[in-house]
């Protein structure tokens, strides 16, 4: 290569403590603007009231484990896909299942519904993301349209639609993220920099933004520029596997669900975590987490079965929530607000209000 | 692009066993386990009860298990500290005396705690031959408390018919078994017992009670012992053992090479480069979004009329989809200008006030660019070429107003006719607007005769 000429002198331990050292320097820039902690701050705010929140609608149809779920932008029907291969779009408000399609892989682990509410994406063990389009024709075998998408070199374990039908972002257990044209299959964008499986993504909510967050085993969240594929901004203070990430409304932090027990919200502006939301007695991991719609409330279900809402300025943790009976594997809050889904290792869903 | 930690260690190669979430877990809990049995320190009464005819040795109640937890771990609900009591029964290291299905429960019912051997975190899985041996020398002890419960029988059956052809090998390895067991002490082969049969109560569990040996595949690939033959609770050796069929490819061990290192510096010197803001200015943000919106979350302001989930009434939802915005809808737009952008209802209104004052070009432009990233690749030079001519080109119809530079960069942009090719325009227009004709909008008769509800929308 080029550039190897030109840095001969330099070694890899040469190189790593320059990169050993500049690291001490962010740390010692970023310690100082931590002038005060968020739920300091928060003193002020007005505490919650008491939260009744109950399982509003039970989803009862798949075989076996469900792994994922994703809403419609019409703010009732959801797709959700499971261990043994079956992907479900439901009515949730009903409780109708309206189409059903069996994958040939089994561990569908990621699941989409397309921003136009006409199609939906899913993937898992075969490696690749297809996109089904929803029809409502009797006759009409779902899985005939079958589009294949995506193709990664392991399993997929997220997937989601930008603002378009046109466009999917995907994240594989092969460490990579990618952007993808729907129409024609080919790769747009790829994303290189976790060390290990990306578990999870997220695109930020801004209406011109082009970037998006990923969390991984290697216990990194990393925020991309879809344009450029770069990294921009890296986060990495958990202790475990980052299960899930989820931007706040504002599009300005983000709060990530991680197997070692504990939620965290990272701010942008401040490129530092923000606060930490945990309990002696949270000992399993937190495998999916979502916000309330003005930011509040941070819902997370986790390993132990239960869902914990917390207050997201404050810290503390508003409400525990029983129901489902094996782990808690997916949870989103509905478009408007007005509910949250979940799903479970159970077999089944929840809608909470 | 950041790497990991800058050791010496192969990217993606940590100490596998430590590091797997499953044994995190097991950690936490063996920590409890251990704090709960120290009577040093305030640990639950373990003692031998006198029962009818015998005595029940190393036994305490549900209720000192669930006191402990809610003392040590502040639990402040005894609910939740009888849930993860049953968690921490299911995973094995704690089970009733006198029952197969493992739960807590909150009252004088005895418990054990497992024998360090069976813990879960020294990666048993148990081979159904093993299980075989199990129920097979259940069989031969006569005693009435370890008869086999139903469904213990049903599974014994089944591997009598699967292991047909070597049952004679299982059953000198359960009579063996049995001769061993006589060995011991009384007492202590009761406790034995107890623990043997809660090992198999988590790894064969009674039919309809959560398996918690199942595990999450993504999570394979970092099991102890991934290519090592799995080894009995009995010591069985075999010739034809069983790979465990589970784990699927390891890690790929990737070494770091001298350009990921330079990657890092130069991500990290971008990171030092970076303008940030302090922590108090972050917090006073944050606690400003999360106020100004608290009114229109749902699940915490109630909505109007009903929240429908709770009510089992849409007219929220109908109510939303007219075209006539409730006084709170028109409020929001008035937050940020990505509000009103994102509500059509909103859009709609501030394109008419645009075109009211002839320069709707702007809003017009910025909404085709945002169409042209939607685009599926094969349109997108098309669309381009549109834009262009509608927007930019000289003599265009609905001629925007770029700052030379802009307009420089745009058209040497089209040359290459990408999705992003109007970025820089777009992002210049987006400003444009924001603090021009968005700040004039929420200011106009039309805006506020809707915030005051004089007025209804004005229709397109």
């Amino acid at each position: 290569m080029a550039t190897e000429g030109l840095h001969e002198n330099e070694t890899l331990a040469s190189l790593k403590s320059e990169a050993e050292s500049l690291k001490g320097k962010l740390e010692e820039e970023r310690a100082k603007l931590r002038d005060v902690e968020l739920h300091q701050v928060a003193e002020r705010v007005e505490a919650l009231g008491q939260f009744v929140m109950k399982t509003r609608r039970t989803l009862k149809g798949h075989g076996n484990k469900v792994l994922c779920m994703d809403w419609c932008k019409d703010k009732r029907r959801i797709v959700s896909s499971s261990q043994d291969g079956k992907v479900i779009v439901w009515d949730s408000f009903t409780t109708n299942k309206e189409h059903a399609v069996t994958m040939p892989c089994t561990w569908v682990m990621a699941c989409a519904y397309a921003p136009s509410g006409c199609a939906i994406a899913c993937g898992g063990l075969d490696n690749k993301c297809s996109v089904y389009p929803l029809t409502f024709d009797k006759n009409e075998n779902m899985a005939a349209k079958k589009k294949s998408v995506a193709m990664h070199t392991n399993y997929l374990s997220a997937c989601s639609f930008t603002n378009s039908d046109m466009q999917i972002l995907t994240a594989s257990g092969d460490g990579t993220c990618a952007l993808w044209d729907v129409e024609s299959g080919q790769l747009l964008q790829s994303f290189h920099g976790h060390g290990a499986d990306v578990l999870c993504l997220d695109l930020a909510p801004s209406e011109t933004g082009n970037t998006f967050v990923s969390g991984g085993c290697d216990k990194k969240a990393m925020v991309w520029d879809m344009r450029s594929g770069q990294c921009v901004q890296a986060f990495e203070t958990h202790e475990s596997d980052i299960n899930s990430v989820r931007y706040y409304p504002s599009g300005d932090a983000f709060a990530s669900g991680s197997d070692d027990a504990t939620c965290r919200l990272y701010d942008l502006r401040a490129d530092r975590e923000v606060a930490i939301y945990s309990k002696e007695s949270i000992i399993f991991g937190a495998s999916s987490v979502d916000f309330s719609l003005s930011g509040r409330l941070l819902f997370a279900g986790y390993n132990d079965y239960t869902i914990n809402v917390w207050d997201v300025l404050k810290g503390s943790r508003v409400s525990i929530l029983f129901g489902h009976e094996n782990r808690v594997s997916t949870l989103r809050v509905s478009p408007d607000g007005t509910a949250f889904c979940s799903g479970s290792w159970d077999h089944t869903l929840r809608v909470w209000a | 692009m950041a790497q990991g930690s800058g050791d010496q260690r192969a990217v993606g190669v940590a100490d596998p066993e430590e590091s797997s979430p499953n044994m995190i877990i097991y950690g936490k809990i063996e920590d409890i386990i251990t704090k709960m049995q120290d009577d040093k320190t305030g640990g639950v009464p373990i003692r031998t009860v006198k029962s009818f005819l015998s005595k029940i040795p190393s036994v305490v109640t549900g209720t000192d298990i669930v006191q402990w937890l809610m003392k040590n771990l502040s639990i402040e609900d005894p609910v939740e500290a009888i849930h993860l009591g049953s968690l921490i029964a299911a995973q094995g290291y704690i089970f009733p005396i006198s029952d197969h299905v493992l739960t807590m429960k909150d009252d004088g019912t005895f418990y054990r705690f497992q024998a360090p051997y069976f813990w879960p975190s020294n990666c048993w899985e148990p081979e159904n031959t093993d299980y075989a041996i199990y129920l097979c020398k259940r069989t031969m002890q006569n005693k009435a408390r370890l008869e086999l419960a139903d469904y213990e029988a049903e599974n014994l059956a089944r591997l009598q018919r699967a292991f047909a052809r070597k049952w004679e090998f299982i059953f000198m390895q359960a009579e063996a078994q049995v001769k061993i067991d006589r060995k011991k002490d009384k007492t202590e082969r009761k406790i034995l017992d107890s623990q043997e049969r809660a090992f198999w109560d988590v790894h064969r569990p009674v039919p309809g009670c959560v398996n918690t040996t199942e595990m999450d595949i993504r999570k394979c690939r970092r099991l102890k012992n991934p290519q090592k033959v799995k080894k009995s609770v009995y010591g069985v050796t075999e010739e034809s053992q069983a790979q465990s069929p589970v784990h699927v490819l390891s890690q790929p061990i990737r070494k770091t090479t001298k350009e990921d290192i330079r990657k890092q510096i130069t991500f990290l010197n971008a990171q030092i480069d970076r303008h940030c803001l302090k922590m108090s200015k972050v917090a006073e943000s944050l606690i400003a979004y999360t106020e100004q919106y608290m009114e229109y979350d749902p699940l915490i302001t109630p909505a109007e009329p009903s929240n429908p989930w709770i009510s089992d009434d849409v007219a929220l939802w109908d109510i939303e989809m007219s075209k006539e915005p409730s006084q709170q809808r028109v409020k929001r737009w008035g937050f940020s200008f990505d509000e009103i952008l994102k509500d059509q209802v909103g859009r709609d209104q501030f394109l008419r006030f645009l075109e009211s004052e002839f320069s709707s070009e702007n809003l017009r432009f910025w909404l085709a660019v945002q169409d042209l990233k939607k685009q599926p690749l094969q349109d997108v030079a098309k669309r381009v070429e549109e834009i262009w001519q509608e927007f930019l080109a000289p003599g265009a119809p609905s001629a925007i107003n770029l700052d030379s530079h802009s307009y420089e960069i745009t058209s040497q942009n089209v040359k290459d006719g990408g999705r992003y090719t109007f970025e820089d325009a777009q992002e210049h227009i987006y400003k444009l607007m924001k603090s021009d004709s968005y700040a004039r909008f929420l200011r106009s008769n039309a805006y506020q005769d809707l915030l005051l509800a004089k007025k209804k929308v004005w229709l397109l």
